[in-house]
């Protein structure tokens, strides 16, 4: 028999998704932007949201995530994703518009943006990917790097005196009450992509029921900046990211939760 | 005849972006603009013709809701003043690399830094030339009067669809804060997204249906003999813009021996200065370019040959008066262009103007 004989329909127990183009990744093996471009693909189509659907894609190694989902696409500034979520959501209130970005991105340059939106309740997904440096740029250090960890702004370790402390912006996203669901996610091992894909699905449910800015961090991994082989990167990334970004849902709500003290009495 | 009103210019700026169809206004609040928004709340057009109204965060956030609404195929616009403009630069350069329509409005204030919020005209530079980074331009309309600001919003937003550019309209902290009659513009219905692609095509991301590819807004392109050939593309347009859509006005040209050129708030004082001339049997004209980009090389070109002298007068260092001087100096003939102006937010008077005129040109 040859494997060519195996090859047909009903021996078919798992596809790329349809939404997935055909175009190659630019992504380094390892990376975990594939995993989680497949799992927005699965996810939008499964909800049948392809026709409404407008991604935000970020400056960083995510900017070309408009050649890998086959759905509209706006490419925004560095930073600026939210705020382009904001124009294209408030003008479309009928779309269902996610963000894509970085933590250079969202937590350095654009937090001003990221906090303002979630604060507002926007009505659109983000999709934060934290791995603590900056990929495209070749491994410079980002607001999300941890204390002593080497990159190529920190060559002797990133130290809390000169550079500051790693930025833990979703625990404060989650503090924002126009915020609907938040929660830290990952895609190293099967079990943690079925897990990271449910949160996915939730949050762009959420942001179909205009709850609220939905917001998933997944924490990643960059093997090539990190310079650590795939399966090292994922033990690594266990040992000294997990204790400091605990995965885990941190907000399940709604904007509408409104607490009567905020607003004045006459 | 439309309706008649005794407004400020920047309140007709918020009730004609709501009679001609607007659909979204993002913006920040800044001296001396800020009756733009607050008219525009007032007013709270999402009740009546479902217009968004949102104060953003900063300058820089509301630039880029512009670029997120103008890539749904949206008509949006802003408004800010000179601080607000150079931080919204970044993202009109992302806008014009993208090739979307928007409107922004720059009430000038002086500069620079914080400078000064009385009304000045020091942007110029930075409107006509570009502003933010890359080879870009936008089309820049000039209102000489509070009904011109009324006339050039819906303008503006037919320019910028037409060529999918940005478009803005350059007045200052006079023509914003000053009351004038205006005839307001009767009510456009806002489009559909359906009208939209029908009238300017199916560029804008609107959800992907099955029977078309994707529609991506973006300014980046790696490979560098295509991101030439899109900078020609751009290139090409801004030519098409300066054959097409120059306009201009001339007053007292015909027998003119000397012609002030003068854009705005200073064109207006620059009337007032040519009728004193012309009592005093000084033979002047007035030439206000109404497009600042497109600029009116051609007209002033004609007049070079004819005229003994230009005299600009504008509320900054002299940044128009080089535009003057390349436009004399294409015709090379040799007549004298002159600069006359005032800063830090003071408005010259017309015996100023004239002044002016009879030290630097005519002599005496």
């Amino acid at each position: 028999m040859q494997i060519t004989d195996i090859i047909n329909p009903e021996n078919l127990v798992y596809e790329k998704p349809k939404l997935l183009t055909s175009n190659t990744m630019h992504y380094c093996p390892g990376c975990s932007h594939g995993v989680v471009h497949k799992l927005l693909a699965e996810v939008i189509e499964e909800l049948g949201i392809q026709e409404k659907t407008i991604g935000v894609s970020p400056v960083g190694c995510g900017v070309f995530a408009y050649n890998y989902i086959d759905i509209d696409w706006q490419e925004a500034a560095h930073g600026r994703a939210p705020a382009v979520a904001c124009g294209i959501s408030r003008t479309n209130p009928d779309k269902v518009v996610f963000t894509y970005q970085g933590d250079g991105d969202l937590a350095s340059i654009g937090t001003g943006e990221i906090m303002h939106a979630c604060n507002r309740g926007d009505d659109f997904v983000v999709i934060f990917i934290n791995n603590g440096i900056y990929g495209m740029t070749g491994g410079q250090m980002a607001p999300t790097t941890l204390l002593g960890q080497v990159t190529a702004t920190t060559p002797c370790g990133r130290d809390a005196a000169m550079n500051g402390y790693p930025l833990k912006i979703t625990e404060l996203i989650a503090q924002l009450p126009g915020t609907s669901y938040v929660t830290r996610q990952s895609v190293h091992t099967p079990a943690a992509i079925r897990k990271c894909k449910k949160a996915i699905a939730k949050a762009f449910t959420s942001a179909q029921e205009k709850k609220g800015t939905a917001f998933v961090e997944v924490v990643s991994t960059c093997n090539m900046n990190w310079k650590l082989p795939p399966v090292e990167a994922n033990q690594w990334m266990e040992e000294n990211m997990f204790p400091f970004y605990p995965p885990g849902d941190m907000k399940d709500g709604s904007k509408h939760d409104i607490h009567p003290n905020n607003t004045v009495k006459s | 005849m439309g309706e008649l009103r005794l407004m400020k210019g920047n309140e007709v700026i918020a009730e004609a972006a709501i009679r001609c169809g607007c659909d979204g206004y993002f913006g920040y609040p800044i001296t001396p603009q800020s009756e733009v928004m607050e008219t525009l709340m007032e007013r709270e057009p999402w009740n009546e013709t479902g217009m968004v109204v949102l104060q953003a965060e900063s300058e820089v956030a509301s630039i880029n809701m512009l670029y997120g609404a103008a890539g749904s195929g949206k008509k949006v616009m802003t408004s800010s003043s000179s601080p607000g403009i150079s931080l919204m630069s970044e993202g009109i350069s992302y806008i014009a690399g993208a090739e979307l329509p928007c409107v922004i409005v720059n009430v000038q204030r002086g500069g620079p830094g914080l400078g000064t919020i009385q009304p000045s005209q020091a942007d110029y530079f930075q409107s006509t030339k570009g502003g933010g980074h890359g080879d870009y331009r936008l089309i820049v309309l000039a209102p000489s009067s509070v009904q011109e600001m009324n006339d050039f919003v819906d303008l503006s937003f037919e320019l910028a669809f037409k060529y999918r550019n940005p478009a803005m309209i350059l007045t200052d902290g006079v023509i914003g804060q000053m009351m004038e009659k205006v005839e307001l513009s009767d009510f456009k219905p806002r489009m559909s997204p359906n009208e939209i692609e029908k009238k300017y095509g199916s560029w804008a991301t609107l959800g992907k249906p099955k029977n078309r590819g994707r529609n991506i807004i973006t300014s980046l392109e790696m490979d560098s003999h295509r991101m030439e050939v899109n900078n020609r593309r751009f290139q090409e347009k801004y030519k098409q813009m300066e054959e097409l859509e120059v306009r201009y006005e001339e007053i007292q040209c015909d027998d003119a021996d000397y012609v002030l050129v003068a854009f705005g708030s200073s064109a207006r004082i620059c009337q007032k200065a040519v009728d004193i001339a012309r009592n005093n049997g000084l033979k002047v004209g007035l030439l206000r370019p109404i497009t600042l980009f497109p600029f009116p090389k051609k007209p002033i070109g004609e007049l070079a040959k004819r005229v003994k002298g230009f005299l600009t007068v504008e509320m900054n260092a002299g940044q128009m008066v080089e535009d003057v001087q390349l436009a004399v100096a294409k015709t090379k003939c040799s007549v004298p262009v002159e600069y006359f102006g005032r800063m830090g937010g003071i408005v010259p008077t017309p015996l100023e103007v004239v002044e002016a005129l009879k030290q630097k040109l005519i002599g005496g």
